[in-house]
């Protein structure tokens, strides 16, 4: 297979899918490779140096319709798709949920379409995972900005001249980047402290020599795959508040909170950037996706309030060069993972997790999104069936049985309570009322026993049920001894069920303490 | 004043009574007063009703020494018995019940007198029937399931061939009884289908519960209590009282929410627990050996384990049947605090369904001092399994058995269960390979990350704990 890669088009993006490295590599692997000329230029990789490593140069133009396989970094426009010719395959990042009308395009030309945004969260692809590569970049350049733009030492001194206060940084969500930025603000000397929704990154927060700032609420914050998701309102006005009190005592907040397919969530408002010291940085990772901070401008840097915020949204591209060699890593990585016998052929295993969630568009199909792989269906569990439509399309329909049961089953109970009423006399109907009643109460009242005290309720309710014991009292009132020796046994049995239940309930409880 | 009235008025102060002792169950703290409200219930109920009663002096005798032989019994009893044997008390509670569920369905029979139109006469009849046929197969039931825990009965389920038809045929015979009960036109004719039915129900009840695997203990327990509940609001409706009505129909949708809850915990249907056999189903054939099973099984020492958990920042405790059969809840909690002393985060993970009845760790562990607020459920501590060093299985198979998520052949597939395979490394404490009560094999014993620490759960751990005391002397002296 040929591959092909084009210089970026993408207005300042510096980044080049391969490096000279790389290129020599996938060489090896059996692949020919072509470059456009000044590809490699932002990344300070000359054209030389991949002649040196055994690549072509080639002009845009043909690059672009003869490659049968092109390695870019941002997602191609789509004047660049339609001079891929039909059939060809495309690995790059494509963000498949942000860009309908590419991925229609794709179809359109029967690509085969590889998203490196979309390589699965599992451990064997880590390798492949370029976005935890971009995001480490992404997290020190962002402490770099943020040291640029900020006029005070980041490590506490006592000097001659004088005492000088370290810097607290804040970092808004501890994924690759937030870790990363905590690293690197905490090298420099810096108080750093950290908050995220998932709670169980509070360990890696901590690990990395940030002190965790948790939000008082009780609320668990990871959603598929390890990502963080949108959290309710009680939640969020406590993380609000949260927020608002670091916003006054830092100098410097890192932000990095994504949603996965969602603008980014609001987190710094314009009153939290009015109360910092003027003087104060902000650096929005998430500027992207709309920016954290209100008061963001994506792609700038502005000044507010005597607050620098900074907007930029290539940091990794700030970076080129580091962000080329770990790309063009990854890159290589997955095209060696699909060529498994070396010979220069891609190969796309749909029943392999990775590759079936790394493919979007598969000779011109959309696959994605992949289906949400299930550990195991529970075998109770109603599966749904795929009927093929007229179309010959397949639709899938879920089974409605749970929404209709409730329906059947009120039906025919009301239809069996009339039977009883329409046989039984009006005293039977009273206790029978009585006892529908209070087996609802007793429903509703028991649910919310907690699961600890399951075994002191069974012996309570144990102890209850003794009340059959007042029927034994009642009976011992008959004249007849017989009977009444019956009843005495009777209420023998229920006497020790009844002190006895009730004592051994309390000797379980009293253990039970905090 | 209206004495009827009256009486009625205190029943219905015992109902809220009652009421608000199970609402107090929702939590620790509440749960005391709850067990006084039910107290205060009971003795107002019974209060009431002694009072009420037209007294013969012969009646009085049987009543003081009811209350005599049986309070005592009680008391001495829930004194006595240890922790470990709660399960069994339970069990042997709910027969007495269900024993004076039967007698007083018997004497009503007997005793009743009133002959009113046909059509109330027929009702009294089917609610005596209901009340002595409930009855009955509590009594067997929990007997045998008393005989089951006690370990007095194997553990394994006995099956019987052709025992869904022997069922569906009880059933059959006992509903014939009952049309021949009601149309009997005097009582020598109608003892016959009574004791017949009496003989039938007793077998049912036995064979219900004998055919049901250890595993499926915690639902059986609580399907009695149930039952329990039930007959209590049968023998109501014999006499005709609302208290007691109320008050089994409370204890029973409790019993039979608890057991619906265990059922749930084990992905299995209610019905295919009564109908039995778990675990030794002929028919279906389980998933032969998957890949995993051929790995290696890695054995360590009680020191190595010492030092495994002395080093860990958070270590799991999964407790399982295996710790209330070898008494080792005590020893347990002073690992636990050894631990916690060091710095090392200690947590317990209880499935639902572990042990012998609802709630059994729990008890246990309370009983042993653990502080209620680092034992955790299922669903709360499942998360923590992956940042967690250790996981302790001590004396559990089923509830950790990682082919219920990966094997969708496995005979337990889809049952919820604690990962504690996810955790950096398990330990899992066991007198031998076996297979837990459903007889599936575990994977999880042949982990790269497992260990098995082999021998009675008791012994290992005091050993464990010895060793623990030592290395937390030398580096007190370091």
């Amino acid at each position: 297979m040929k591959i092909g890669i084009p210089r970026e088009s993408f207005a300042g993006e510096k980044r080049v899918a391969i490096t000279p490295e790389i290129a020599e590599k996938l060489i090896a692997l059996g692949f020919s490779v072509t470059i456009e000329p000044g590809a490699g230029v932002g990344s300070d990789y000359a054209d030389d140096a991949y002649l040196e490593a055994g690549a072509m140069l080639q002009h845009a133009d043909v690059l672009w319709s003869t490659s049968d396989l092109i390695l870019k970094v941002r997602s191609p426009v789509a004047n660049e798709v339609e001079r891929m010719f039909l059939g060809s395959w495309l690995i790059s990042f494509i963000w498949p949920a942000q860009q309908p009308e590419l991925m229609k395009r794709f179809a359109s030309q029967q690509l085969t379409v590889l998203a490196m945004d979309c390589v699965p969260r599992i451990s064997r692809a880590q390798r492949m995972d370029a976005l935890t590569s971009m995001a480490n970049i992404a997290g020190y350049r962002a402490v770099i900005e943020a040291a640029h733009h900020f006029g005070r030492f980041f490590t506490g001194q006592v000097t001659a001249a004088g005492k000088i206060p370290p810097a607290k940084v804040f970092v808004v969500g501890a994924g690759v980047a937030g870790l990363s930025a905590i690293g690197v603000a905490n090298g420099l000397g810096a108080i750093v402290r950290a908050n995220d929704t998932r709670p169980e990154v509070a360990d890696q927060i901590r690990s990395m020599g940030a002190e965790f700032v948790p939000v008082l609420f009780e609320e668990q914050g990871t959603g598929e795959g390890g990502y963080a998701r949108t959290m309710s309102e009680g939640y969020q006005k406590a993380q609000r508040e949260t927020y608002a009190r670091q916003a006054i005592d830092v100098d410097i907040i890192i932000t990095t909170a994504q949603v996965p397919g969602k603008q980014a969530p609001k987190l710094i408002t314009a009153g939290m950037v009015e109360s910092m010291k003027p003087g104060s940085v902000i650096v929005d990772l998430a500027a992207e996706q709309g920016g954290n901070c209100e008061l963001t401008e994506p792609g700038t840097v502005v000044v507010r309030n005597g607050v620098t915020i900074i907007g930029y949204t290539d940091m990794p591209s700030r970076l080129a060069k580091q962000s080329s060699n770990l790309y063009a890593t990854n890159m290589l990585r997955l095209i060696e993972y699909l060529c498994p016998e070396r010979n220069g052929k891609l190969l796309i295993d749909l029943k392999d997790e990775l590759s079936r969630g790394t493919t979007v568009v598969l000779g011109g199909e959309i696959i994605w999104p992949p289906p949400t792989p299930k550990p195991a269906l529970p075998s109770g569990a109603t599966s749904p069936i795929v009927v093929p439509n007229a179309n010959g399309n397949k639709l899938v329909v879920q089974k409605s049985s749970h929404t209709r049961q409730p329906f059947v089953w009120v039906t025919i109970g009301i239809l069996l309570l009339m039977l009883v009423g329409s046989f039984a006399p009006p005293a039977f109907l009273a206790h029978f009322t009585v006892f529908i009643l209070a087996c609802f109460v007793g429903y509703m009242v028991v649910w919310n026993v907690t699961p600890a005290l399951h075994t002191p309720l069974m012996s309570v309710t144990n102890a209850i049920s003794s009340i059959i014991g007042i029927g034994a009292v009642m009976q011992l009132t008959d004249s007849s001894i017989a009977i009444q020796l019956l009843a005495g046994v009777a209420l023998t049995l229920t006497a020790i069920n009844m002190f006895g239940g009730f004592a051994v309930t309390q000797r379980m409880l009293a253990m039970f303490r905090r | 004043m209206n004495s009827v009235s009256l009486m009625l008025a205190a029943y219905l102060g015992a109902v809220v009574l009652f009421i608000l002792s199970l609402g107090g169950f929702s939590k620790q703290e509440t749960a005391i007063r709850g067990n006084m409200f039910g107290i205060a219930g009971m003795s107002l109920a019974m209060m009431t009703t002694i009072l009420w009663c037209n007294w013969t002096v012969s009646g009085l005798v049987c009543l003081v020494i009811a209350l005599a032989i049986g309070g005592p019994i009680g008391f001495i009893a829930a004194k006595k018995i240890e922790m470990t044997q709660m399960p069994e008390l339970v069990a042997l509670m709910h027969s007495l019940v269900g024993l004076a569920a039967v007698l007083i369905g018997l004497i009503s029979y007997y005793a009743s007198t009133a002959k009113a139109n046909s059509t109330e006469e027929g009702i009294h009849l089917i609610e005596i029937y209901m009340g002595i046929l409930i009855g009955a197969v509590t009594l067997s039931g929990s007997l045998v399931a008393f005989g089951k825990l006690s370990g007095k009965i194997g553990g394994k389920p006995w099956l019987i061939p052709g025992r869904h038809w022997l069922n569906l045929s009880g059933l059959i015979l006992v509903i014939v009884l009952g049309y021949f009960f009601v149309a009997s036109e005097s009582k020598t004719f109608g003892s016959i289908p009574i004791l017949l039915m009496l003989a039938t129900s007793l077998a049912f009840g036995i064979h219900l519960v004998i055919a049901i695997g250890g595993a499926d203990m915690p639902v059986v327990v609580s399907m009695l209590n149930s039952y329990s509940g039930w007959a209590a609001s049968a023998t109501g409706f014999t006499l005709s009282n609302d208290l007691l009505i109320v008050t089994g129909a409370l204890v029973g949708s409790s019993g039979a929410i608890l057991s619906y809850i265990m059922c749930e915990a084990m992905n299995r249907r209610f019905l295919s627990v009564i109908a039995g056999g778990f675990g030794a189903e002929s028919g279906s054939s389980p998933s032969q050996a998957t890949p995993e099973m051929h790995g290696e099984v890695v054995s360590i020492s009680p020191n190595e384990a010492a030092i495994l958990m002395s080093d860990a920042k958070r270590v799991i405790i999964v407790p399982g049947y295996g710790l209330a059969v070898a008494r080792a809840q005590h020893v347990v909690s002073a690992i636990t605090n050894l631990l916690r002393e060091r710095g090392v985060e200690v947590q317990f993970a209880i499935h639902p369904v572990a042990g012998r009845m609802p709630g059994h760790m729990n008890v246990l562990l309370a009983e042993a001092k653990v502080p209620y607020d680092i034992v955790f459920e299922m669903d709360e501590v499942n998360r923590l399994f992956p940042s967690s060093d250790i996981a302790l299985v001590i004396g559990a198979n089923d509830i950790v058995n990682p082919a219920a998520q990966e094997d969708p052949n496995s005979q337990i597939a889809g049952m919820p269960v604690l990962e504690v395979w996810k955790a950096r490394t398990s330990i899992v404490l066991k007198r031998s390979m076996a297979s837990g009560y459903a007889g599936v094999d575990n994977p999880l014993f042949y982990k790269a990350n497992n260990r098995m620490l082999f021998g009675d759960a008791k012994k290992t751990l005091d050993e464990v704990l010895n060793l623990l005391q030592n290395l937390t002397g030398k580096t007190g002296a370091a």
